[in-house]
């Protein structure tokens, strides 16, 4: 498997009223070219922040404070921003989770595609952009009449394609969907999800898709990444995550969805209490005042990264030495 | 398009009770004010009887409410009646044609001066949030708002005129000599169409101290007003996708959030419009710019009633007719406004 992105210790902080407020801390994890990562966790456990870090576009107050991010051998956070700003759209295409707000009101929709493509492809012609983008709509199930049509004219459901639409046009290397079938109606979202496995067979898509439905991660990724609190708590294949479940966090997170079916008949207990406030976030690991399995060592540091089954890894006491 | 149609048509029915209201508060308001029009018109000491005569043959002496119901049949004929005072008997329709094309070259001309200045300025100072740049423009708007207009028209004169006598200060044209052939009755577009360079130039400079006083005057409620909402449209979540779709920096600004910005921004035109022509007003005789402003002022001091009513519900339909456009062009902007 090649490694497209390579994310390093990667560290975002919110500089709030209160205080610095660590959204993503000291997160590391690689992405393969053709993969769909699932990136799952609690809600503000920093998801989205990390989404918009990978593009260089935390909103402030938020920077990122340290870290890297190898992307075809280059570190992004060394790119000049008008370097980084053709890599965006281009390489790095981002599917935003409310389609009704992520699209210009005054722009046709065909405009979009267009002006996306001829910003990187300059020496493309109007006409042969639009062109391009009517074949790819109809691909993607829409008539290209609709690229006449403005935003408001369109369902939610096509919005979004238009939304993966222009990652395609420009074939970008990776697609980061936020929440990206969150504001869809149950049917329509099914439609949607049939649609990018599709899509990911066709185009061997890169995808990583930011979810708090576990269901979706387990109908289309092929490994998943789960977060508490900042933190990277466990990541692998979704086959292992789901059946040889390491962290306790995870735990509590697939007792809660019932369409799971736990192979040995493990029983899980479902999460109890709230996630912790990231601008005072417990010592030690973040998840101890809620884990059902914590030690003496839990609330004191930080658990080391382990690697327990070939790309299957965790941060957890149950799985390091303690003298370590 | 149909409905946008019916929805102007109903729009221009309603100027009408709006008109009448206002015909009928000026009138009253001519009749209660001191002064009358056939003493402001005759040598003083003029006897008693001669004044009673001159009365009598204007109708100034038939009761009020005859006097009104004369006043609205001849205004619903579009017969805005003849002047009063300093001359007697003039078209007050004509003087008015003569002197509009005056105040129309002034209001476009400072309306595109406040356009490009305001809104310019105020989503650089948006795009540039919190820098050196932002707080001046700011500065700016607030001070350039509460100067009074005539004070900003006399400076001018003042600096551009008298010190560095750059511009004329005073007129639309060195001599009616060199007017362009009238087709609009707007100098420079005139001269424009009918390639009288020496003409445009000279209009040109006429125009320009006057065009900034009453646009710049105005520029600071749309720099405010452009700033707030570029503000706000820039943290919209599509400006954020245009980003991630790695549209240059000043395109998401100044086409993507721009475009959306303007649209309270030409509702706020429409609005301020009637400041423009209050502006104008008083602009016009700052710069003894011969308009409807100025012959208003001019007809107030002779207290010639049908030249004030006439002004006055060409000045309303003006608003009105302004308004109306707003809203057209509100359609042809925003695609999801459909009447
Ligand atoms: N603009 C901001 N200012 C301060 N703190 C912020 C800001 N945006 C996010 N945060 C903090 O960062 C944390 C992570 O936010 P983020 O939106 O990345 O979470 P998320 O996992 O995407 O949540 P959700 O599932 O609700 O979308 C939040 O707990 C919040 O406290
Ligand atoms: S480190 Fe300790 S507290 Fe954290 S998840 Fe593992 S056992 Fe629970
Ligand atoms: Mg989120």
């Amino acid at each position: 498997m090649e490694p497209l992105l390579q994310v390093e210790h990667l560290t975002v902080t919110y500089e709030t009223r209160q205080g610095p407020v660590r959204a993503v801390d000291d997160v590391s994890f690689t992405v393969y070219r053709g993969e769909v990562l699932g990136l799952v966790g609690e809600s503000g456990c920093g998801k989205s922040t990390l989404g918009m870090a990978l593009l260089r576009m935390v909103r402030p107050p938020g920077r990122i404070t340290s870290g890297r991010l190898i992307f075809q051998g280059r570190d992004l956070l060394q790119l000049p921003e008008n370097e980084m700003r053709k890599l965006r759209g281009r390489h790095i295409s981002m599917v935003f989770q409310d389609p009704m707000t992520s699209l210009n009101p005054l722009q046709r929709i065909g405009d979009h595609i267009v002006e996306t493509i001829r910003t990187h492809e300059p020496h493309v012609s109007k006409k042969e952009a639009w062109e391009r983008a009517a074949r790819l709509i109809q691909r993607l199930g829409i008539s290209p009449d609709r690229l006449r049509d403005y935003p408001h004219q369109l369902s939610g459901g096509m919005r979004q394609r238009i939304m993966i639409g222009i990652g395609l046009a420009l074939n970008a290397d990776l697609i980061i969907a936020d929440e990206p079938t969150t504001s869809l109606d149950v049917i329509v979202e099914a439609q949607f999800l049939d649609l990018l496995r599709e899509l990911r067979d066709e185009f061997n898509l890169t995808l990583i898709l930011i979810t708090h439905n576990i269901g979706v991660v387990a109908e289309l990724a092929d490994r998943v990444a789960v977060m508490y609190a900042g933190r990277m708590a466990e990541i692998g294949p979704v086959h292992d995550v789901f059946h040889r479940t390491l962290h306790p966090y995870t735990k509590g997170l697939l007792a809660s969805v019932p369409s799971i079916r736990l192979e040995d008949g493990l029983e899980l207990e479902t999460l109890s209490g709230a996630p912790p406030s990231l601008l005072e976030p417990p010592p030690g690991c973040r998840f101890h005042p809620r884990c059902p399995q914590a030690k003496p060592i839990c609330s004191q540091r930080v658990p080391p990264w382990k690697e327990i089954h070939p790309g299957h890894g965790t941060a957890c006491w149950l799985y390091a030495e303690e003298g370590a | 398009m149909r409905s946008l149609g019916r929805y102007l048509l109903i729009r221009t029915l309603l100027t009408i009770p709006m008109i009448f209201v206002l015909v009928t508060l000026v009138f009253i308001i001519l009749r209660v004010m001191p002064g009358d029009p056939v003493k402001s018109s005759i040598r003083p000491g003029a006897p008693q009887e001669y004044i009673n005569e001159i009365r009598h043959t204007l109708g100034l002496d038939k009761p009020l409410y005859v006097q009104y119901g004369d006043y609205l049949w001849d205004l619903l004929h579009l017969d805005l009646g003849t002047t009063l005072s300093p001359v007697r008997g003039q078209s007050v329709a004509k003087q008015i044609w003569e002197h509009f094309p005056a105040t129309l070259e002034l209001a476009l001309a400072g309306m595109l001066v406040t356009a490009i200045v305001g809104v310019g300025l105020g989503a650089y100072a948006a795009h540039h949030r919190r820098s050196l740049a932002d707080y001046s423009l700011r500065l700016y708007a607030i001070v350039i708002y509460a100067i009074p207009v005539f004070w900003l028209g006399l400076m001018f004169q003042l600096v551009f005129g008298v010190w560095l006598k750059i511009f004329p200060v005073a007129g639309r044209i060195s001599s009616l000599a060199v007017a362009p052939k009238h087709i609009t009755g707007l100098y420079t577009v005139d001269s424009l169409l009918t390639g009288n360079w020496a003409a445009f130039k000279d209009s040109m400079m006429h125009l320009a101290l006057p065009a900034l006083t009453l646009g710049l005057y105005l520029s600071g409620v749309f720099v405010r007003l452009t700033r707030s909402n570029m503000l706000q449209v820039l943290k919209m979540d599509f400006v954020t996708a245009a980003r991630a779709r790695g549209i240059p920096e000043r395109t998401v600004v100044y086409r993507h959030a721009l475009k959306n910005a303007l649209i309270p921004i030409i509702t706020m035109m429409g609005l301020q419009f009637a400041l423009l022509l209050a502006g104008a007003v008083l602009t016009e005789s700052t710069f003894s710019w011969p308009g409807l402003g100025r012959f208003l002022v001019e007809r107030i001091t002779y207290r010639d009633f049908p030249s004030i009513q006439g002004a006055v519900v060409v000045f309303a339909l003006l608003v009105a007719s302004v308004s109306l456009l707003v809203d057209i062009l509100y359609a042809l902007i925003d695609p999801r406004i459909r009447y």
